[in-house]
Order: structure tokens, then sequence, then C-alpha cells
């Protein structure tokens, strides 16, 4: 276990936490107005009706993926009868197809920005860096994908070194000769998926974050009151 | 019953001119920055024709509004709330920047610095979208003017839906051919689909006014609500990503003064006045079964300012004094339900909404008068309303949902009117059964013609101002000075265009027209022009005037 090994597995994750955290917090409270998809389906939407959902509906599954795969620890899934063979052919087409799904939706959204003149216009730096990182993540997750399976390579069972090690992050005690012995795959995906993290908050992805769940539960007319809202903050 | 309050308004479309002064205004006022320069908050559209954005009454399109589900419960026509989660990620029937027109300038530079040659230099049009060269092809007012030409009234849905429904050719000959101008803004409805749309709960109905609002902080950028409301009176920016719309001016209206679409109208033809409602009725209002019955249903809601069970009922709500004042001299419950000649714009999309149209009665004159009548007479308009069923068909469809009755008993007393006042003026004795057979007394007759003809400001705005404890906040542009070399006060903050705190609007119009006006010329900068509408006359903006030395035989 080298010095590297403890600022990437022992220190980077909680720079990245308090990047996050300390990020989100302060740009809710500051930057509401800027706390927007920049949704560009005005100037265009044949492509986006293909790449968006594509690569939203992927995410999602792929978010979820990372949660059963990182938080639920192996031997609760062995405890039900699903043993690391079953687990993994389950993972590896599950998370494959996902994966590809947001990739492909991904390069349709990248296609889109890059040759819709007025788009292309609307694309800030920020949203440059913001894809490069992301699709990086992807490319590096599908990746590690293949290779712990052992379509390319040797066969790993990441639930025994990086979801450890995940888990151990939030209990103040990284594991950090866990993540160390993963394969090169899986800690390049690690440290890139770190670096989304922490430019999440700066990036027109906070929007995920307002994700309006609540829709669903509220009346359809909204009734404000006007003191209140002047007292609050501006109404417009 | 629960009584509410809301701000509504007439307009009196008689008197239009189709000059376009206060989409104008409008535009100067709230929307002359980057990001909404395809927005008009208020337009004049010229009638038949196909409407801003192109053909928005198309619901079978556009998909605006609400409509009855099974077992008669309204919905969004657009899907309920778990299909526009589903369809979040790319709403399936945004209209696109070309339904609207893209915005343009022109290279002005161009024609100051073009060498020394035979040929006239052109400014040639440039995309505010994308920078490049385009060709001006559409905009907010492509078809001003030219009605119910033949090239034209085919595209408006209105007539499409007279002609299926009539099954015959309603005819545009040349002859045949009229036309009516129809100034819009958002209609500040009972049963908003616009809100009803909105996933992050950004946009809401002001309690005390029913203003209609977005919340700039807590827009999201879903950009449900475009399509959610009928009218397309909701507006993307595309530069912040957040929803706009038209706000009844509220910053002018919490302290009394009308919108400066009215203030400005050069027809005098907009009113503006509280009415008092039963918000406890508004859903079965609006969804009654048979789309004629919902004009009927919407006055029903208004409640009588000077029943004293209502007031009563206004007073437990808390609804002050001089708002209940206000509705009883208001002039929008006069024209709406005392005359009844007012009516809703499109009740059939189910929003009930809250701009109110006197109908034209100028198509039934001008046919009169182009066939050599009296179109004064009572006898002749009487017998042209019933005759020229087309301008009715088409007012019954706009105003109605195709039911001609409301529309013929308003323009009768419209004609009534104009009967029995010609009688006074002339000094001959004022003609009752003239009134009478519009069902009204030489005594309402009088009252709409003082309502109609001469109301001066203060009767045709009755405002109530706000109630604000807190004296600072109505003051719009309070904190100026915290502003003034704020973040990104035009342009971008670290997270893209506007990021930061939210600004007075109207600070941020004020830097915007300084930023524009004194940013320096070039072809590559699109915004780099002095934009002679925004010019305030004073002054002299840098880059008025092309820089010194500049000139071709200066510099040669
Ligand atoms: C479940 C919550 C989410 C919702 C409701 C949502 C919704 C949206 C919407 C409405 C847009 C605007 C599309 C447009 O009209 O231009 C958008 C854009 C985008 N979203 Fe999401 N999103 C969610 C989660 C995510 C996540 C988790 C990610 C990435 C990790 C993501 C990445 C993006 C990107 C990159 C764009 C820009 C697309 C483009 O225009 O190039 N979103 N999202
Ligand atoms: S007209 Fe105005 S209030 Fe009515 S749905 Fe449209 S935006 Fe909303
Ligand atoms: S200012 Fe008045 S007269 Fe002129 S277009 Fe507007 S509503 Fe019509």
């Amino acid at each position: 276990m080298s010095t590297v090994d403890t600022v990437l597995w022992g220190v980077l994750p909680y720079v990245t936490l308090v990047v996050l955290v300390g990020g989100t917090v302060w740009r809710y409270r500051y930057d509401q107005f800027g706390w927007t998809t920049r949704s560009s389906e005005l100037y265009e939407s044949r492509l986006l009706r293909v790449g968006s959902p594509l690569f939203h509906f992927g995410i999602l599954v792929v978010v979820i993926g990372h949660a059963i795969g990182l938080l639920v620890p192996e031997n609760w899934t062995s405890a039900v009868g699903i043993g690391q063979a079953a687990y993994h052919v389950q993972a590896l087409l599950l998370g494959s197809v996902a994966g590809f799904a947001t990739l492909a939706g991904a390069a349709i959204l990248v296609y889109r920005r890059r040759t819709t003149g007025p788009v292309f216009t609307a694309t800030t730096r920020n949203d440059k860096a913001m894809y490069l990182v992301l699709v990086a993540a992807i490319v590096a997750g599908l990746v590690a994908t293949g290779s712990g399976a052992g379509v390319v390579g040797e066969e790993h069972n990441y639930r025994e070194t990086v979801s450890a090690w995940f888990r151990s992050v939030f209990v103040l005690r990284p594991d950090v000769a866990a993540m160390a012995s993963a394969p090169p795959a899986f800690r390049v995906h690690a440290l890139i998926g770190m670096l989304l993290f922490a430019l999440w908050p700066f990036t027109r992805l906070v929007h995920a974050f307002t994700a309006p769940v609540g829709y669903l539960f509220r009346p359809y007319i909204v009734y404000r009151s006007r003191a209140e809202t002047a007292r609050a903050r501006r109404g417009w | 019953m629960k009584v509410m309050t809301q701000l509504a308004m007439v307009m009196n479309l008689d008197k239009c001119i189709g000059c376009h002064t206060c989409s104008v205004t409008c535009k100067q006022a709230w929307t002359n920055r980057s990001g909404v320069e395809y927005v008009w908050f208020n337009n004049v559209e010229t009638r038949p024709g196909q409407g801003y954005p192109r053909r928005y009454q198309d619901q079978d399109t556009w998909r605006g509004g609400w409509e009855l589900g099974r077992r008669g419960r309204l919905k969004p026509k657009s899907g309920g709330r778990l299909r526009k989660l589903l369809t979040i990620f790319a709403n399936p029937v945004l209209p696109n920047i070309r339904d609207y027109y893209e915005p343009w300038t022109y290279d002005y530079s161009t024609l100051t610095t073009a060498p020394l040659g035979d040929d006239f230099p052109v400014a040639q049009p440039v995309s505010l979208l994308s920078g490049r060269p385009t060709s001006v092809e559409w905009s907010a007012n492509w078809d001003d003017n030219l009605g119910g030409g033949p090239a034209n009234a085919g595209l408006d849905p209105v007539i499409e839906r007279l002609r299926s429904e009539a099954e015959e050719k309603v005819r545009f000959s040349f002859e045949q051919a009229y036309m009516f101008y129809l100034p819009r803004i958002c209609e500040h409805c009972l049963n908003p689909s616009c809100v009803a749309s909105c996933p992050s709960g950004a946009m809401y109905k002001r309690s005390e006014d029913g203003i209609v609002l977005v919340d700039q902080d807590r827009c999201r950028g879903w950009r449900m609500c475009v399509t959610g409301c009928p009218y397309k009176k909701v507006y993307f920016n595309h530069r912040t990503g957040k929803a706009e719309k038209c706000t009844f001016c509220y910053p002018r209206i919490e302290v009394g003064l009308p919108t400066v679409c009215s203030e400005t109208c050069v027809g005098r033809l907009r009113y503006i006045g509280p009415v008092l409602y039963d918000a406890d009725r508004v859903g079965e209002a609006a969804s009654v079964a048979d789309p004629t019955d919902l004009y009927e249903a919407q006055l029903d809601l208004l409640l009588d300012p000077s029943d004293p069970q209502v007031t009563d009922a206004a007073r437990r709500e808390g609804i002050p004094e001089d708002w209940l004042d206000a509705a009883r001299r208001s002039p929008v419950y006069a024209l709406t339900k005392v005359h009844r000649v007012a009516l809703p714009l499109h009740p059939e999309f189910r929003t009930l909404p809250m701009v109110w149209y006197v109908p034209p009665l100028s198509p039934v004159t001008e046919a009169l008068s182009s066939t050599g009548h009296d179109g004064e007479d009572v006898d002749n308009l009487f017998g042209a309303i019933d005759t020229l069923r087309i301008p009715v068909a088409y007012l019954a469809e706009l105003f109605t949902a195709g039911d001609p009755v409301p529309v013929r008993r308003a323009l009768q007393r419209l004609s009534a009117m104009r009967s029995y006042m010609r009688a006074v003026n002339l000094g001959d004795p004022p003609d009752e059964s003239v009134a009478a057979r519009a069902g009204m007394t030489g005594e309402d007759v009088t009252a709409l013609y003082r309502l109609l003809a001469v109301a001066k400001y203060e009767d045709r705005y009755v405002i109530p101002t706000a109630h604000e404890a807190e004296g600072r906040h109505m003051e719009e542009t309070a904190c100026s000075l915290d502003f003034e070399g704020g973040p990104g006060m035009h342009g971008s903050g670290p997270f893209g265009e506007a990021s930061g705190r939210p600004r007075p609007v109207s600070v941020e119009t004020f830097h915007a027209l300084r930023h524009r006006q004194t940013s320096p010329g070039g072809p590559g900068d699109p915004e780099a022009r002095v934009n002679l509408l925004n010019w305030d006359g004073k002054g002299r903006p840098a880059g008025l005037f092309p820089p010194k030395g500049t000139r071709p035989e200066e510099s040669a």
C-alpha cells in the first residue's frame, strides 16, 4: 500500500464528497436562477427525442445498478440464494445493455450538440468539460464491466474490492488496500467517477438533484400568496 | 362558496387598429433581452390567420389545455402527471423555434465598411441563434393584414374547423374577405393548465389577484408549461433555460397602474378591473360536458359584488374593502356579466381564460356600407348579423366554442347601441324599442355606451393597490444599488447565461439596454449593435456612429 494509494483511495474520496456536498449546498443557496436543465429542445428536437430518453433511461438503470452493486454486500445476495456466477451474469447483461444505451444516447446528444448550429452556439465550455468527463466515465465503466466479467481479460469479483472500499468510505474507515488491489480498469473508472462527482455541482448536471418527483403528489393548480412570495424572495 | 379575486381584462375588438403599439411597448418593457428575442407577451394577430406561434389554436397538434377524461374528469390534454414525467427527457410536443421564428439581426457594419464599388452594400440577415447568415422566412407578424385572403385563410385552424363542421366550403372570395385584429396576452386563467403542467411547481397563481407567474428561482427548465398552455403564452428563454410569460405587469398593477399594453393602447380599447369568483366551483365549471356550455359556466363563476351574501363571504376570506369597492366599479364585471358583450377566447380549452373580448361588429358594418346600406340602421344591422353567417360563425369558433347565440346577442347589443345613440346624438327622441330588441333598456344602452365610447382613464382601469406591510418590497427597483457591479451583470455567471442571484427585472433590463447600446460594433458579435428602438434619445451611445477614421474616404 503506497502513499499514492492512500491519497487516491483514502483522501480523494473525501475531497470529492466535500466538494460535491459543499458545492451543491452552496449552489442551491446562491444560484437558484442558474439551476436548470438549460433545455435545447426549442432549437432541435428530432435527434433529442431519440438521444435524450435513451441516455436518461440508460443512466437511471446504471445508477440503480451501481447502488445495488456498491451498497448491497455479497453475503446478502448469497443469503437469498444468488450465487456469484448468477449475480455476475445478470449484472453483466443488465449493466452492459444499460451502459451501451447510455453511451449511444450520449453519442447522439454530443453529435447533436456539435452539428446543430444553434445548439452548438449555446454550448458552453462548462458543457464541453462535463461531457468529456461524463463520456469518459461511461466508457471506463463499460470497460470495467466487460473486464470484470471476463469478457476481456481476467474475471474479477469487484464486490470484494471496489464495493467493500466504497462502503468503507462512508463509515470513515477507508479500506485502501481493497481498492488498491482492484484491476486497473476499475481504478480508472472510480477515479473518473470521483472527478465527475466533483464537477457535478458546477455543471448543468445539478438538474438531476431536483428531479420533480413531488409533481406526482401535488394538486394540479398551485396558489401562492403575494405577501408570502414578496417576503421570501422575488416572485417573478 | 370560497370567494377569490381576479384581475381581468376586456378588449374591445372593434377599436383595434392593429398598430402593434401594445406589442412593442410590452417588448420594450419585458422582453428586449437576449434569449427572449422571439417572445411576445403581447402579440396582435390578424384574423383569419395563423396566429403566433403558427397555428397554436390547433390542439390536435399542440395538445394544450385540458380535456375530459373517461368518467368526465379533467386532465391536461398532453397527459397526466406520470405521463409528463415519463416524457420529460424529450417533450413530445414542444413547438420548435421555427414555429415561432428564428430571431435575427442584420450585419449592419458592412454598410459602412464595404469597400467603394459599383454595387450598393447590403446588410445581410444574421441568425441570433447560430450567428450565421440566414434568410428571413417567417416572423411574429408575417401574415399581418393578409386576413381572409385565399392564400392565408386555409391555414387558419379556426377556418379549418368551421369547414369540417359546416361540411361545406367557407369561401373567401376577394369580395367576401374580411379581417379584424386580435391582440393577445396571457389569459391569467382561473384553471391554468400551464401551472398544472409544471413539474417543479414553479408556476403559480397569485391568490390575491389571480396573476399567473413563473418563479424564476424554482423553474428548472422542464419546459412542460409551454406545451400545457393552449394559447402558447408561456415562452422558453433559450439563454437562461427558464420559462417566462406575461406578468400582467404586476409591478405596475401592485401600485394601481394599468399594464403597459393597456396604458399605451392607441385605441384605448382595454379595460382592467377585478372580478370576484367562486373558487370552489372552478373545477366543476371547467368540466361541464358540452363545450358550448363552458361560456355560461365560466360566466356563472363570476359573483355579483353588490350581493351582500357575496361581500360577506368575501370579507370572511379577508378580501380587503377597497377590492370589494373596486369589484363593484369594475368595467370587466360590467362588460362580461352585466351587459354580456365580452366573451372569453376559446373557452373550449377549459382553462377559464380571464381576458375577455367584445367581438367586432366591423365585419358586419363594413359589409353593409360596402353594399350601400346604412350601417347604423338597426334593421339593417340585425338583418346583416343573421345573413352574414360566416363572420358570426367564425367569431363563435373563437369565443364560444361554436355557439352563435352569445355572439349574436353581443353583436345585436352593439348594433342597438349604435342605432340608439345615433338618435340621441342627432337630437331625436331615443327609441326604447331599439334597445328592447337587444334585450336591454335605454338606460342599459347608455351605460354600455359610456363604457365603450367615453370611459375615462379611471373608468377603464379600476385597479386596487396591493396590500403590503413591508413597503420596501413594493419598490421594484429597491435593490438596484446592491446590484450595481454584481456578478454576471449581463451575459454569464460562472455556470452559464445569467446564473447568479436573481435580479429585479427592471434592473436587468436597464443593464441589458446599456450593455447593448454601448457594446462595440462588429460583425462577429450579433449583440453588438445600437438598437435604435432601445435608444431613449438621450445622449449618444457609443457605436451610434462609426468610430472616427473608419469612413472610407477618411481612411483612404
Ligand atoms: C431523473 C432525473 C433527470 C431528469 C428528470 C432529467 C431531465 C433532463 C432534461 C429535461 C434535460 C433537457 C433536455 C433538453 O430538452 O435539451 C436534460 C438534459 C441533460 N441531462 Fe438530464 N435528467 C435527469 C437526470 C440526469 C442524470 C442522472 C444525468 C447524468 C449523469 C443527466 C445528464 C443530462 C445531460 C448531459 C443533459 C444535456 C443533454 C443535451 O442537451 O446535450 N440527467 N435532462
Ligand atoms: S393563457 Fe396564461 S394562465 Fe392560461 S394556460 Fe396559458 S400561460 Fe397559463
Ligand atoms: S395598441 Fe391597441 S389598437 Fe394598437 S394593436 Fe394594440 S390593442 Fe390594437
